[in-house]
This record gives structure tokens, C-alpha cells and sequence, in this order.
């Protein structure tokens, strides 16, 4: 203590006291490793600061060792909730790198694929948002049927989760007769679960108090965010990969975007609502307009020869050799391909410079870039809201730290 | 493209390295310098108004000893994307921040820094992301290989991998 006091010794004290909230990394309200340390006043919360990084990792470093066939491991755990699109949209995009032709058959097997998991994608996050909002009911009712998906999964490449489904230029045998009874029995029991799991919710008092105007964003700020997927479609934007650069015979389907309006969470959960019902739709037509031919293109240097040949056959020996060993060399090139992921606009930036390996490979995770807006989300809310707002918004931790 | 391109020539004509497409997509290489205000001049060009960033991220080529960052916007309107590149040194890399016109790019760019060491001048909070903030390295550059170098059980000469 100085003898002598000066004015500027005087400090006033802060009218509020804040407290401070360390939420996660493991928290059980978060469902995933995500930290925010919350500055609260009260109940309110103030500022936000997310620390992420929790499970990074380092996928675009291990891409740069390992094989193009050796890569789509990798892509299951971006998305793991929606494993089957990032395969696809990682095969795509080394097949555009290629300049392979895809037969049709292919296209609206992987259509099919693809909508599977995005109906699996957008059940948990519509599911999740019940259980936050204390209702655990409509989360039981529907993740059978995202048990039923995933045996279809299982049927067509072996595996649940982490699927590794598909290969460079098409699928590794066509989908069996088991497979598309599974699929027949899912497209039959979805829509009256769907539509109970909907009535449970969708003009619930609790629900809709709970989730009407709570986290939401403009379209302006949005966008300046670079969001994409169902939330920027929850805002108002009409932006959906599937339609903005068609890619696997979209252009065929008949379906509509829909849109909301407050960017709020009841936006959010109807917008994905109603993505599972236009999943379902693509996925009757696909079934309907498939087409006969080859499930697989001609591209011997990326497709393992059955086992017969490979015995009885010099070329599907050697190419059965380089792919196995991974040497086979691509041509150079760069290349950015993207899909409409479970959550967004889910990108690959390849840069090839002729070796077995990418010299380069960006992922543009659509949750990384939107996770961004949480803090000003949430600012001004209560801490339940906040919670609310994280699941509504459906961030994987695995595709945030890739 | 041809839009982009008078766009550029208004005011940049004198920054533009080269115009390429690759894949269906027009790849822009600017010069560094003015990198910011190409990429505004594109933002508020009523022919372009490219108000989107899809993804921003760098890539190394050591032999150069050159940094690239490339920037991906897109007209969600006119449904056009472009990429810019710009060229850096790779010995302290540095360029100015575009957060105060996306804000979206400000975890990318310091995922970029945390990967790269790119320094963003301007950025409100340039620090690591994914990696741990003790980290020393700057794990995406090429001179910090994937695998331990003094290993030499996987030394597989005879496949195409030395080391």
C-alpha cells in the first residue's frame, strides 16, 4: 500500500459480478468433447469462449501417406454419424480427378446411400433436440429405426458406424436381395415413426416454447459465417449442394429445399423434418428408376479384381498387386469436389502431383466452419438454451477436429 | 469467368498472375500484395459479388520454398465459385487477415497458421486451434514428415518408400 493516495488509485468497482463456467470438454449435455468456458451473469450468458481440438486427429497430414483407397477409412470419421457420404463424396472426388465415367446404376446406388444416412444423420440430431428438451420418448421410438439403416449398412459393405462403403469407381458387389428387403422393410416402417416422432414434437407447447426463437441466426450473419447444410437452410437460404452443383444423378430426382425462416432451433428441426421426408422420397424414386448395368466403373487401378481372376489372370494379378500395396499413381491435378453432407456443404480440395499419395487434401468440414457462431449465438441466452442451441446445430466433434 | 476477369481488370488488371481452369473450376493467381482488396473488390463488384467463403487453407511446396493460400469464394446467386492463390515465402510467412469481411475465416485462418505458420496480420486472435498451444512445429509443412525419420523397420526401399 502506497502512503500517498492518487486518484487513479481509485478503482470502481465492476457493478456486476460475473461468474465463470467451465461447460465440457466432457460434459454429458454436449454429446461430444467441446469446451466453452462461459462468462455468466446469473443464469445469463455474457461471452463464450470454445476451445476445440479435443479429438484432432491430424487427417489431412495422414492423408498425405496413405493410398487414395487408403484415404476413405479416414473420411468415415469426419461425419460419423453420417459416415456413407463422405466415402462417396471422397470416391467422387478422385474419380472426377480421374475423368472416370460412373454408370447410372452406380449414381442411384450411391443416391440411395447417400439419403440413407442423411435420414441417419438428421434422426439423431432431431432426436437429441427432444432429449435436451426433456423428451426422451421420441429419441427411443426413433433410433430403431436408424438400427434398421445401419443393417443395411452392414449388408451392403459389412459395417455399422465407420462404414468404408463403396470403392473408387462404384461398390464392391451390388446390393443383395437381403439388402434391398432391408431396404424395402425401412422405406415401409420409417414413414408412420417418422410421422409419430414428428406429432410427438412438432406442435408440442413445451417443445415449441422451448425451441421457438432460442439460438437463432440471420440469414446475413449466416452467410457471412459461411454456414451451409440445414442451418443456413433454417435461416432462409436456399443453398443445398444437391441442386447448386448436381453431382451423382441428382438432377433426376424430383425434391423440394426446405426452408425456415427464423434460424432458430425449430427451424432447424423442421427443416431437417422435413429433409427426412424428401430423403424418403429420392430414395423411392431412385429405387424406381434404377437402372440395369455394372455396379462398378472400369477402373482396374482402383478396383480389386475378384479373386478368380487374380489367380488365373496376369493383368488382375498385377493390378490386384499395386492396389493391395498402394502404388498405384493418379494423374496431377487439383481438384475441389463437394457433397451436401448430413450438416452441409462438405468439400475436398485435392492437389495430386502424380504420386500414390495426395500432395495435398483439405476437407471443408462445414461444422468447423460453423461452430464459429456459436459464441454469438448463444450471447444474451440462458445456459439451457445454450446447450439447446449446440445440438440443434448438430456439430460432430469428429468433423470439427478432423 | 469472363465476368470475374473485367471485374479484376477495373481496378487489378496489374495483379493478376494467370487465369486457369481446372476441373470446371477458374482458378485465379493474384499477386500477395493486394490479395485483400481483390478479394473486396470481388465482394461488393455488382458483376460478381462473391459474399461467400467456402473454404480457405495453404499448401506448402518446399522445392519453391513457397506457401500458397488459396481462397474459395462463391456467388451463391449466380451459383459461380472462383479460387484465388496467392504465392507467400514459406520463411515466416505472412499476409493480411480477411476476417472484417468474412468471419467465417477466422478459425480458418488460424487453422491455417496452426498447420502452416501463416501469419495473418490483423487477425483478433491468432493462436493454435486443433493442435496444443505448446506445440513448436507447424505439423502441415513438409519438412516435418509424417513418420519418425530414425525409424528403419519400415524402411521399404524395394516398394517405392525410402523412409
Amino acid at each position: 500500500m502506497s502512503e500517498k493516495y492518487h486518484d487513479s488509485d481509485i478503482v470502481v468497482p465492476e457493478e456486476k459480478q460475473y461468474s465463470y463456467l467451465n461447460l465440457g470438454p466432457t460434459h454429458p449435455a454436449t454429446h461430444g468433447i467441446f469446451q466453452n468456458v462461459l462468462k455468466m451473469d446469473g443464469e445469463i450468458i455474457v461471452d463464450s469462449e470454445p476451445t476445440i481440438g479435443y479429438i484432432h486427429r491430424a487427417f489431412e497430414k495422414l492423408a498425405e501417406r496413405r493410398p487414395y483407397n487408403q484415404i476413405t477409412p479416414i473420411t468415415d470419421r469426419l461425419n460419423y454419424c453420417s459416415a456413407p457420404i463422405n466415402n462417396i463424396g471422397w470416391h467422387m472426388t478422385v474419380e472426377k480427378l480421374l475423368g472416370v465415367e460412373i454408370p447410372k446404376r452406380v449414381q442411384y446406388l450411391r443416391v440411395i446411400i447417400m439419403e440413407l444416412a442423411r435420414i441417419t444423420d438428421h434422426i439423431i440430431c432431431n432426436s437429441v433436440i427432444g432429449v435436451d428438451t426433456g423428451a426422451l420418448t421420441g429419441f427411443v421410438y426413433i433410433f430403431q429405426q436408424r438400427e434398421l439403416v445401419y443393417e443395411i449398412y452392414e449388408e451392403i459393405c459389412g459395417a455399422r458406424l465407420t462404414t468404408n462403403i463403396g470403392r473408387i469407381g462404384g461398390f464392391e458387389r451390388d446390393f443383395s436381395p437381403k439388402a434391398w428387403e432391408k431396404i424395402d422393410k425401412f422405406l415401409k416402417i420409417m414413414p408412420e415413426t417418422l410421422k409419430e416422432f414428428e406429432s410427438l414434437l412438432k406442435r408440442n407447447r413445451i417443445f415449441m416454447d422451448r425451441t421457438i426463437k432460442v439460438g437463432g441466426i440471420t440469414a446475413e450473419r449466416a452467410l457471412n459465417y459461411s454456414f451451409s447444410g440445414p442451418n443456413l437452410r433454417a435461416a432462409g437460404v436456399d443453398y443445398d449442394v444437391r441442386v447448386a452443383k448436381p453431382y451423382s444423378s441428382y438432377e433426376d430426382f424430383d425434391f423440394v429445399i426446405p426452408i425456415g425462416t427464423n434460424g432458430d432451433v425449430y427451424d432447424r428441426f423442421m427443416v431437417r423434418q422435413e429433409e427426412m421426408w424428401q430423403s424418403l422420397s429420392i430414395i423411392k424414386q431412385a429405387i424406381a428408376k434404377l437402372p440395369e448395368g455394372p455396379y462398378h466403373a472400369d477402373v482396374p487401378e482402383f478396383y480389386l479384381p475378384p479373386k478368380e481372376e487374380v489367380y488365373n489372370n496376369m493383368e488382375a494379378l498385377i493390378y490386384q498387386f499395386k492396389i493391395v500395396m498402394g502404388e498405384t499413381d493418379v494423374p496431377k491435378g487439383e481438384v475441389y469436389h463437394s457433397v451436401e453432407g448430413g450438416n452441409g456443404e462438405l468439400g475436398f480440395y485435392l492437389i495430386s502431383d502424380g504420386g500414390r499419395t495426395p500432395y495435398r487434401l483439405h476437407f471443408r468440414r462445414p461444422c468447423f466452419i460453423f461452430y464459429q457462431a456459436y459464441p454469438e449465438m448463444i450471447k444474451g441466452s440462458m445456459l439451457s438454451d445454450a446447450i439447446l442451441t449446440m445440438s440443434s446445430m448438430n456439430v460432430i466433434a469428429g468433423e470439427l477436429d478432423a | 469467368m469472363e465476368n470475374i476477369v473485367n471485374a479484376l481488370n477495373e481496378k487489378f488488371a496489374d495483379q493478376i498472375v494467370s487465369i486457369e481452369t481446372l476441373y470446371d473450376f477458374p482458378v485465379i493467381l493474384v499477386k500477395k500484395e493486394r490479395i485483400v482488396d481483390v478479394i473486396d473488390h470481388l465482394y461488393n463488384h455488382p458483376e460478381t459479388k462473391f459474399q461467400y467463403l467456402t473454404t480457405l487453407c495453404a499448401i506448402h511446396y518446399p522445392e519453391q520454398s513457397q506457401i500458397a493460400v488459396m481462397y474459395q469464394l462463391h456467388n451463391l446467386e449466380s451459383n459461380q465459385r472462383v479460387r484465388l492463390k496467392i504465392y507467400l515465402s514459406d520463411f515466416r510467412p505472412v499476409t493480411p487477415t480477411i476476417t472484417h469481411i468474412f468471419s467465417a475465416a477466422n478459425w480458418l485462418e488460424r487453422e491455417t497458421f496452426d498447420f502452416f505458420g501463416v501469419n495473418f496480420i490483423g487477425h483478433p486472435n491468432l493462436k493454435r486451434i486443433l493442435n496444443v498451444e505448446e506445440m513448436i512445429i507447424f505439423p502441415l509443412r513438409k519438412e516435418y514428415p509424417l513418420e519418425d525419420q530414425t525409424r528403419e523397420d519400415k524402411n521399404d526401399t524395394m516398394f517405392g518408400r525410402s523412409a
